[in-house]
């Protein structure tokens, strides 16, 4: 039993990973029915970015939460701006064009941005420093919780609720949505689609910044192509909320991680890449609207 | 009609445009073709056979201005990433393209494996300095090796554990993709049950997972009085934190697949009181090793070398020790190395006189011990345990074969 | 008369060139050559469902891989103690009917992997299709991975290397035939109608799934014949050849090349596969090139090269001189 709820605290940690990066794909696909795969990447540039920011604040040197604090919110911000730079250099001039056209122009960013980091950082892995000195925290009932897992579940879940504040009380929460509805309509209500779409990448961005650091936290091997997978996956737990949907995003997340960690623990290691998609297919075949999501007739 | 033909024909005339021999050089040289991984997960691996092979050409460089009978000796470093299909490539550059007359490498199982088969067919030795994998010199005649065998890297932990700890329950993580990983696996099951312990848990992950909490949670539950992690560096360091993290305190043990400088690096403290064979340990008092331990300081801004640069450097050694003796017994052969061109009978006379050689080494006095290799083109050795305490690995004992 | 006299003539002129081109190049540029020509087969065979059909695949490694596994295994098993049977024949002879007898096992193998992942995804539309079939495609990875009598995560070595530059290019000249075929068929009007506006051409009365199904399924048995090539040229699998960036490279050269064009595929294959090469001495460049051009491609000339026409020699000359023909003239 002990072994069960240990594998849970691994799988809601790895959830709420997944959970952070699928609310970045879900936001813009919801705007621009864009499947970003390059959002993959931005979680790498995450990682790395923290990277250098905690050898730029010494924060491996003298650990100080204050300093690991700083890690996060400069890699955010500077993944935050990468996220603003490529929706205006490659996807805004594909943003009329057909969606296989958009989807291709998404791939190549992807790769773009893997093989240039294979370029600056070189392409053996790096480790993240410690920033954060590690302790374990036993919960009783064998279950063994490592503060490293524990900032993981708590940032995301600040995050996460972060966000649903700015999208449903704010006002540009509430141009999002409109935008999300109909880019023809917000426009006629005075909404600028084009800085309301920016600005949505920019959110997303920083949420998959956020995961890359955190991840690095607890798994300090980062490489170039680390994002792939990931961010595969997380479009699947995007999917299996009900793309569009932002609570739906976090919960698909956490069912994603969840069944990832049981599955290797369980069953066998090798089939940890599969069971995402195995999990898209059914839920595709069955409820293609996904969890929380409505099904919308098509129109034609 | 004419189209479907056209254009394959166009694409044909246009790469045949660009046939006409390349590859090779113009002067008579001896190339010696040398591939490891320099980046990718295993980038120490191939970094320090680099740095063991340039400490020899230095020798040679010093004492014979770089020459072995009168030709100049030309190494050509490939990189494989850490990746076997890579490692077929790059060894079918170093055969064909730049026709090495003998290649260095791996030190991946995986990898040797991979390059092993091209070599053996283009009858070009290959010496691998520090594969122990049996399955690498079955490959055939050509393929040699250095270093000792998994069965007896297996057995030898399995003797230390119950024999030198006590122990009798221990918990394996192996690495699937890993020949390596997964003979040593075996060899270690086979024996540990033949000496009275048990495996308590036996978990997989493939080199490059980014998390083993999934595995190390399904081990602790079975409570094991030691987990021996059978991969490579990169992954025993991220493991060795990992199971620290999630509480696990038993002692954890690895193989030759740890020497690496990195592997303090990852897995700091949580590697404590870990102990890994090795082929050699720096604290031993031999001659050779300490005088190689000096001038690898040297050369290299005081930092020491580890096993792989020390195999790789007798590796290399070997070699040269060969070509000197084909070029004194047999000078006409020898030229042919030189100067005839890969695939031609004569190279192919050259190359089988040279394997013969390699074959017959003998009591050599390596830096990573005396070197005899057998029939079947193994080096019999005997292996160290270091401990790791402190953050520092030191000499615990040593088992003979 | 006619009709055989092409036929023929391919065949001479392939078995010319099997004798010809290996002496006159050195292995490495015989790879390449090689290389080029199993590209061309998997571009072709995307183009039948992306550019043809107009159904977004990104799975097309999967079917490469099971292709290439089953057609090894074949060989390994039953194609060496067949050639030894055969030793009365020449040995090419030998060893060219075992390999038909395993590209043929892998073909029909990756096929019905192509029928079962189109039969559930083909209802699916536009990104959820890709996805679903990027999904099977890792699947299938990840299901090689874990068996063991393909050498799961460590590869499987020693195939016996029987693709020769006839079976290579004597495959271009099959499936560019069966292309251009198709192309001109009623059923290839089928095809593009779907691909141009699928709700259109189901309100016309083409029965749109059985051709998405069927494009499927050809463009799958070919990509198994593809990677049954590759390992019997290669000699050695690995899994981690057939992932979801192998996929991507074959999309690569499907738009490159222009989706519903034949030729287009041709060259798109030819270029890219000697592009890596061309770049070798600035290896490290090449994927950031590579990338870049997908990109730009995408946003200045989203047709590709030659768009869905083909290359014909009446629009060569038009490049070079007179004014290309009006558009239709394929």
């Amino acid at each position: 039993m002990s072994e069960f709820l240990q594998q849970l605290v691994n799988g809601i940690t790895w959830g709420s990973v997944y959970a952070l990066i699928a609310l970045g794909y879900t936001m813009v696909y919801g705007i621009l029915r864009l499947i970003n795969f390059a959002h993959g990447d931005i979680y790498m540039l995450g990682a790395f970015t923290g990277l250098y920011a905690s050898r730029w604040f010494g924060a491996a040197q003298q650990p100080s939460p204050l300093k690991a604090l700083l890690v996060l919110v400069t890699s955010m911000a500077v993944c935050a701006v990468l996220g603003m730079v490529i929706e205006r250099l490659a996807y805004k001039p594909v943003r009329r064009s057909p969606r296989l056209s958009a989807l291709i122009t998404a791939i190549g960013v992807s790769l773009f941005l893997e093989n240039g980091c294979v370029l600056l950082f070189g392409a053996s892995p790096r480790f993240f420093p410690q920033i954060v000195e590690q302790r374990n925290l036993p919960l009783g009932f064998g279950v063994t919780l490592s503060n490293q897992q524990l900032i993981v579940i708590v940032v995301s879940l600040v995050l996460m609720l972060a966000l649903r504040w700015l999208v449903l009380h704010t006002r540009v929460g509430k141009a999002m949505q409109a935008v999300s509805h109909n880019h023809m309509a917000a426009a006629l209500m005075g909404i600028s689609v084009d800085r309301i779409v920016t600005f949505t990448f920019m959110i997303g961005s920083a949420l998959a910044a956020a995961a890359g650091v955190l991840v690095a936290l607890q798994s300090p091997r980062i490489e170039p192509y680390m994002g792939i997978l990931p961010g595969l996956k997380a479009f699947v737990a995007a999917v299996l909320g009900g793309i569009g949907n932002i609570p739906g995003a976090v919960v698909g997340g956490l069912v994603m991680g969840i069944a990832e960690v049981l599955v290797t623990g369980y069953l066998s290691p090798t089939y940890r890449d599969a069971i995402a998609f195995i999990l898209l297919i059914v839920i595709l075949l069955v409820r293609p609207a996904g969890i929380f999501g409505r099904a919308v007739a098509e129109k034609v | 009609m004419r189209v479907r033909h056209g254009m394959p024909l166009a694409a044909l005339l246009a790469a045949s445009l660009l046939a006409g021999g390349c590859g090779g050089s113009g002067k008579d040289e001896l190339v010696i073709g040398e591939y490891g991984s320099l980046t990718g997960g295993d980038a120490t691996f191939g970094q320090s056979t680099k740095l063991g092979v340039e400490v020899a050409l230095a020798e040679l460089q010093s004492e014979k201005q770089g020459k072995i009978g009168g030709l100049p000796v030309r190494i050509v470093v490939e990189d494989d990433q850490s990746q076997a299909q890579e490692a077929a490539t790059a060894v079918q550059k170093l055969v064909n393209q730049d026709q090495a007359i003998a290649v260095l490498g791996e030190v991946a199982s995986s990898r040797s494996l991979a390059g092993g088969p091209i070599c053996q067919a283009a009858g070009v030795p290959m010496i691998s300095p520090s594969s122990t994998n049996p399955k690498v010199t079955q490959i055939g005649d050509y393929i040699f090796r250095m270093c000792f065998l998994d069965d007896f890297q297996g057995r030898s932990v399995a003797k230390f554990a119950t024999q030198n700890l006590g122990l009798k329950r221990i918990a394996i993580l192996k690495d699937v993709k890993s020949d390596y990983s997964m003979g040593l696996t075996e060899f270690f099951t086979a024996a540990l049950k033949e000496m009275g312990g048990t495996v308590v848990a036996e978990q997989a992950y493939q080199a490059g997972d980014p998390d083993f909490s999934a595995q190390l949670t399904a081990i602790k539950a079975r409570n094991p009085e030691a987990v021996y992690i059978t991969g490579y560096y990169t992954e025993a360091g991220l493991i060795g934190r990992k199971a620290r993290e999630l509480g696990i305190t038993a002692p954890l043990l690895g193989s030759d697949g740890w020497e690496s400088e990195k592997l303090l690096e990852i897995g700091g403290e949580a590697l404590n009181g870990s102990y890994y064979t090795n082929h050699w340990a720096l604290d031993q008092p031999d001659p050779q090793l300490q005088a190689f331990l000096k001038t690898y300081r040297e050369r290299n801004a005081g930092s020491d070398p580890d096993a792989i640069a020390g195999l790789a450097y007798d590796a290399a050694k070997v070699l040269f020790g060969c070509l000197e003796k084909l070029a004194a017994e047999d000078p006409a052969t020898f030229r042919a190395l030189g100067s005839a061109r890969a695939g031609t009978p004569e190279r192919k006379a050259a190359t089988a006189k040279l394997r013969d050689l390699i074959a017959q080494t003998k009591d050599f006095p390596g830096v990573t011990g005396t070197i005899t290799l057998d029939e079947n083109r193994n080096a019999s050795k005997p292996l160290v345990v270091l401990e790791i305490k402190g953050g520092k690995k030191v000499f615990n004992t040593s088992i003979n074969p | 008369m006619r009709r055989t006299l092409g036929p023929a003539a391919a065949l001479g002129v392939l078995l010319l060139l099997d004798r010809w081109v290996p002496a006159a190049t050195n292995d490495y540029h015989f790879q390449v050559l090689m290389l080029i020509g199993i590209n061309i087969v998997l571009a072709v065979s995307l183009n039948l469902v992306n550019g043809f059909t107009g159904q977004f695949s990104i799975g097309h490694a999967g079917f490469m891989a099971v292709g290439a596994y089953a057609s090894a295994k074949f060989s390994l098993e039953l194609g060496k103690p067949l050639v030894a049977s055969m030793a009365a024949l020449p040995a090419p002879l030998a060893q060219g009917v075992a390999l038909l007898f395993a590209l043929t096992a892998g073909g029909l193998l990756a096929a019905v992997a192509g029928w079962l992942v189109g039969l559930p995804s083909l209802r699916l539309r536009g990104d959820y299709l890709a996805i679903v079939t990027l999904g099977f495609g890792e699947i299938i990875r990840v299901v090689i991975l874990n068996v063991e009598a393909i050498g799961a995560a460590r590869g499987l070595p020693d195939i016996p290397q029987w693709a020769s530059f006839f079976w290579v290019f004597g495959t271009v000249v099959v499936v560019v035939t069966l292309a251009r075929h198709i192309a001109a068929s009623t059923h290839g009007r089928a095809m593009f109608a779907i691909r141009d506006d699928e709700v259109a051409a189901e309100a016309l009365g083409v029965d749109t799934t059985r051709y998405k199904v069927v494009a499927f399924v050809i463009g799958a048995f070919f990509a198994g014949v593809a990677g049954g090539l590759s390992a019997h040229f290669l000699s050695y699998l690995n899994p981690s050849s057939f992932t979801f960036l192998k996929s991507i490279e074959v999309i690569a050269m499907v738009v490159l090349g222009g989706m519903g064009s034949v030729t287009g595929s041709i060259l798109a294959a030819t270029i890219l596969t000697l592009l890596p090469e061309v770049l070798r001495p600035v290896k490290d460049f090449r994927m950031v090139v590579y990338s870049l051009m997908l990109v730009i491609l995408m946003i200045t000339r989203p047709q590709g090269l030659l768009g869905t026409h083909e290359l014909t020699w009446t629009r060569l000359r038009g490049w070079f001189g007179r004014r290309a023909p009006a558009k239709g003239a394929a």
